[in-house]
């Protein structure tokens, strides 16, 4: 009902409605997607990731550093340089 | 070490969302959501979806919740509490019952200890403010180049009326020495990982003694959405959001800058290059300084970019807003910036409010450009081109609306 009602409401001022899951976000298929699904979704949806595809190389080494030395994100070098490769591959430009 | 504690701040709407069985998908209708202007990425997957008592809004990201108001939603003086934008750091965000809040206040530049609880608040003097809450990344997404962070088109801000107790009086139960120099805050939201950083902000003793600056348990008549900060949370009127404490839980007068990097690097704009007038001097630094006051800025939020319209009289209506020293003039200008005319403004609900404005065009067939500038009570106005800050803070670009008739 409530759902009905929030569609209706936002019928009536132009908003589409929908209703909420949890965010599901498919990475693109390539080397290292399991290790971004592994170590970056425990803390923050993988929404972070398209959100900021404009980043370029430099970009991706620079917040995949940011996450482990500044927000602590416990990532081992190997995954860290696995995680990087793949977001500079197919995120980066 | 990961806790997962609370891994889903919307975990209550994906339950709703079992129960019902339904399921919308709606990319497209999130895409002719989205500003123009913020990084393609975004479309690629932002969805509208509804959380708990919310409207749907444009979901940015899940966890940590980051839910932008849409444009519609923005054409009036109040936001109401259910179309108002969420915001979080860090994904664990415990809900709080109302009789087990706590507010504990101390710190090394004070004198004792007190704690606080909800009912205590309440029996303090109420004092009610209508404020703008405006995150600091606010139209990050519009910024050249593209920065890092969370994509905000326009709608990163909110207007509410707040209620609560004074931060003054808050302070005055454990008295402040004389050498406090700042006042620390802390909310009950946390990170996933013990070793990120907790979010952790402080101002200014000044303004944390500012008569309209309150812990608020009540937004626009009703106590606090959950997201929005439940039970209550610091409202510092003027300042961006960041300085706006979500379920606060501590606060304490400090003798020494607050550290952390929440403080620094974070939430910082270059020196000299935006016409600040609130400085936060015990945090400077040679080269910047905490992001402070709302720079003057509007917003036409009765057309999208390329709306269409019909030949003729047409009003255009927006808001204006600024960082507390209120709206003096909007101008419009449908010559490209040649000439402006001054708009008609709306109730005045205060300084730190959104202040409403209209103004009809003659739209000619084609194209039609309309170009909104607002000028604040100490004659500060909004910038022709952005200043790039690597955070994309203080976006405050004169809009250049196309309408086609």
């Amino acid at each position: 009902m409530r759902i009905f009602v929030a569609a209706i409401t936002a019928a009536l001022i132009g908003v589409p409605a929908a209703v909420n899951a949890e965010q599901v976000i498919k990475l693109k298929a390539g080397s290292g997607a399991d290790k971004v699904e592994a170590n970056c979704q425990p803390c923050h949806s993988l929404s972070y990731i398209p959100m900021n595809s404009f980043l370029n190389a430099a970009g991706w080494d620079a917040t995949v550093t940011k996450m482990i030395k500044a927000f602590g994100a416990p990532i081992d070098d190997a995954d860290a340089k696995a995680i990087a490769d793949y977001l500079k591959k197919n995120y980066g430009t | 070490m990961i806790t997962r504690r609370h891994l889903l701040g919307t975990a209550g709407a994906g339950a709703a969302l079992t129960v019902s069985g339904l399921r919308f998908s709606s990319a497209e209708t999130a895409g002719a959501m989205l500003t123009p202007g913020v990084p393609e990425g975004v479309a690629s997957y932002a969805t509208m979806a509804t959380l708990p008592g919310k409207k749907p809004l444009i979901e940015l990201s899940d966890r940590p919740p980051n839910y932008e108001t849409p444009l519609e939603y923005l054409r009036t003086p109040i936001t109401p509490n259910d179309e108002f934008f969420v915001r979080y750091h860090l994904a664990d965000i415990p809900e709080i019952k109302a009789e087990n809040y706590k507010i504990a206040v101390g710190g090394d530049g004070a004198n004792g200890q007190a704690e606080i609880t909800l009912d205590d608040l309440k029996k303090m003097p109420a004092v009610e403010v209508v404020a703008v809450n405006q995150c600091s990344g606010n139209r990050r997404g519009l910024s050249k180049p593209h920065v890092q962070g969370v994509e905000w088109g326009y709608g990163a801000m909110g207007c509410a009326r707040w209620k609560g107790a004074r931060l003054k009086d808050i302070l005055d139960k454990v008295g402040l020495k004389k050498e406090a120099i700042e006042i620390g805050m802390d909310g009950a939201d946390g990170p996933v990982v013990d070793k990120t950083p907790d979010f952790i902000k402080s101002i200014p003793v000044w303004k944390a003694l500012d008569p309209n600056t309150i812990v608020a348990y009540e937004m626009n008549g009703q106590p606090l959405p959950h997201l929005n900060g439940f039970p209550a949370r610091v409202v510092v009127p003027g300042w961006t959001g960041a300085y706006w404490i979500k379920h606060v839980t501590r606060i304490d007068a400090l003798t020494k800058p607050q550290g952390g990097f929440w403080m620094n690097p974070a939430y910082r704009i270059p020196l000299g290059k935006f016409p600040i007038r609130d400085r936060f001097i015990t945090q400077e630094t040679d080269t910047n300084t905490p992001i402070t006051e709302i720079v003057v800025n509007s917003l036409v939020t009765s057309h999208r970019e390329g709306a269409k319209v019909k030949a003729g009289k047409v009003t255009v209506s927006g808001l204006a807003w600024d960082g507390g020293y209120g709206i003096r003039t909007v101008d419009v200008s449908t010559d490209g910036g040649k000439t402006w005319s001054s708009a008609t403004l709306g109730q005045d609900l205060g300084p730190y409010a959104f202040r409403t404005w209209s103004f009809e065009i003659t739209a000619k067939k084609g194209k039609n450009s309309v170009m909104v500038n607002a000028t604040n009570n100490i004659g500060q106005t909004q910038t022709a081109a952005l200043i790039f800050n690597p955070a994309g803070y203080h976006n405050n670009v004169i809009q250049n609306l196309t309408l086609v008739a």
